[in-house]
């Protein structure tokens, strides 16, 4: 094993992100510098060409490009970050469940995950995104408000997002529970909560944070695919996707619109991909 | 060999039925319900209509006991009518479906034809300067969105050079195979993209995981020449595993199809679903998920299958 860094790719991948986490952070400080934020409306400059008020131009509403694609950012990164994340999470406790009880335990959660791998995945987060939360027993009125959309879209891709995971980390935990020490730890009487978590976990650490990381990448691909489709995160709050989709009904008048939110899409996902790509070579020891 | 298909046949099977379940049960829980939607069109129902009209649909029983109902109808080859096309599921289907199917099979088709001759010759020249450019461009493939490559392609080559039209699958009024081809070409062209990336990635790992095995030498020492062992050998060997991936890609290349139909307004399966789920037709919507579901699943069957043939020891077990 070497240092994590160690290849030029994650090197990249970091820096790349390092900068893209610092230009969306500095979105507060270019509205006050503009002097407009995300929502505000510029009726006599629709669809402007770059210029000193708007340096990237604005939308067909008039809105500014520049703070719009910042603070999109910001929102495509956090629900990420976080969904990775959640789903990391479940995933987790999955894997570890199947490998260390195995069983009937494992037949089922195993079956169950490779029943949601054969999921077509966009199609069923469509029909996921639909849901009527009312139907579940849920107030309409937490649904409303404007972090409730983060939350949702969270959910629903971490719903779908764990099963690379918890393969990982059962077949990680299959290879572990065998050793010497996890067997002395039963045999002094731990039970299997303890053993999961105080020994078998630490020992997966390192492929779950491999695989997580590289499944932001694709999380935030998803994430900009339904929000595109209309039904991730609901406009006025600016994401990459549905300012992408707002471009596509511009696409003649306007091409340009449609130019900057998905390089930074390509760029954040490029950026996470080299990341994980690069610590999964170096943490991998069987690499040469 | 035989067994093992029919063993992988019955869990397919079984795996479709617990599918079934849950996405009817994902179904159930989307807003509304049809006699309800019938209802809002209607000024003049009054709620006792509506009441035993629900009665009569079954609609106010629990969706498990409807699911039954449904799984029994589905049998016998009854999906149910659509509410947004005014036909029965079955006929709205099949049009999408070939449309699909086309889309797919074309696109899959063009990266594969790209992606695995590249995947070799990367594995070929490991750690060189032509391994680090394709390397390079097949990253920048899996990083980039769909939907995005689509919008790209249609500024190009629709707005800007006017050389092939931006949406649908036919000139109005019908064009011909050609028009139908020319209809094609974008959405193809954005879908392989997004499939060059991965499956030459699949390729490049997994010869260079064959090319290190201690037959290839054995092979070389026998006196067979370096191509007849390429070629003959490990290309063989090699494809056993990305068979596999790309049979549980299929999942990601049906997403893909949604979003690349929504860009090119192309009626497809993914733009059916998105519609029907979007336009509240619930049997549509129902039918529309569980063929993508059938349709992934019998894609991993039939790799099981193309294994068995690669492979003959997979038969043995």
């Amino acid at each position: 094993m070497r240092a994590p860094l160690s290849r030029p790719s994650a090197r990249v991948g970091l820096t790349l992100l390092l900068l893209l986490i610092l230009a969306t952070s500095a979105a507060a400080w270019v509205e006050r510098h503009l002097g407009v934020d995300a929502q505000s409306l510029d009726i006599m400059a629709q669809l402007a060409p770059p210029s000193a008020a708007h340096p990237l131009g604005t939308d067909d509403i008039g809105r500014d490009l520049l703070v719009r694609l910042l603070r999109g950012g910001q929102i495509s990164l956090m629900v990420g970050l976080l969904t990775a994340l959640v789903a990391a999470l479940f995933g987790t406790a999955i894997g570890l469940t199947a490998g260390y009880l195995g069983g009937a335990t494992d037949a089922i959660l195993m079956r169950l995950t490779d029943g949601v791998i054969a999921l077509p995945l966009l199609p069923v987060l469509i029909v996921l995104g639909a849901v009527d939360p009312a139907k579940l027993g849920l107030s309409t009125e937490l649904f409303r408000s404007e972090g409730a959309g983060l939350i949702r879209i969270i959910i629903i891709i971490g719903l779908v997002g764990w099963t690379t995971v918890a393969r990982l980390v059962r077949a990680a935990t299959l290879s572990i529970k065998v050793q010497d020490f996890i067997r002395a730890a039963e045999a002094l009487g731990a039970g299997p909560c303890h053993i999961m978590t105080r020994h078998i976990l630490p020992n997966v650490a390192q492929p779950v944070i491999v695989a997580t990381t590289l499944s932001i990448g694709n999380i935030i691909l998803l994430e900009s695919a339904l929000s595109f489709l209309g039904l991730g995160i609901q406009p006025p709050m600016p994401s990459w996707g549905n300012m992408l989709s707002n471009a596509l009904d511009q696409l003649y008048n306007a091409p340009a619109l449609a130019l900057w939110p998905g390089a930074l899409i390509f760029l954040t996902v490029l950026a996470f991909n080299l990341l994980g790509d690069g610590l999964q070579d170096a943490l991998d020891p069987r690499a040469g | 060999m035989l067994r093992h298909v029919s063993l992988r046949l019955v869990q397919s099977l079984l795996t479709l039925l617990v599918m079934s379940f849950l996405i009817y049960g994902l179904i159930s829980l989307m807003p509304g319900d049809p006699i309800s939607l019938m209802a809002a069109g209607s000024p003049s129902m009054t709620p006792e209509d509506v009441a035993r009209l629900k009665a009569l649909y079954g609609i106010d029983r629990p969706w498990t006991l409807r699911y039954g109902h449904w799984l029994g109808a589905a049998l016998e080859g009854d999906l149910g009518y659509s509410r947004l096309s005014a036909q029965s599921v079955t006929s709205t289907l099949i049009s999408p479906l070939t449309n699909s199917l086309a889309l797919m099979t074309c696109a899959l088709s063009l990266a594969l034809l790209i992606a695995l001759p590249v995947g070799v010759l990367a594995a070929l020249r490991q750690g060189r300067a032509l391994d680090h450019v394709f390397n390079i461009a097949a990253f920048a493939a899996i990083s980039l969105p769909v939907f995005w490559i689509g919008l790209v392609f249609i500024i190009i080559f629709a707005v800007g050079l006017s050389w092939l039209p931006a949406s649908g699958v036919e000139t109005v009024g019908g064009g011909g195979g050609i028009d139908r081809l020319r209809h094609l070409a974008l959405p193809v062209l954005a879908l392989a993209v997004a499939g060059f990336g991965h499956y030459m990635r699949y390729m490049r790992a997994s010869m260079i995981a064959v090319l290190r095995q201690d037959w290839i030498r054995t092979a070389r020492a026998k006196g067979l020449s370096w191509p007849q062992v390429v070629l003959r050998h490990a290309m063989r060997n090699a494809l056993i595993p990305v068979i596999t991936i790309l049979s549980l890609d299929l999942g990601t290349l049906f997403s893909g199809i949604v979003v690349t139909e929504t860009v090119f307004a192309y009626p497809g399966m993914g733009k059916l679903i998105y519609d029907a789920v979007t336009g509240a037709d619930y049997n549509l919507a129902l039918a529309g998920l569980m063929l993508a579901t059938g349709l992934t699943l019998s894609g991993s069957l039939l790799a099981d299958c193309a294994y068995g043939l690669l492979d003959p020891r997979i038969g043995d077990r």
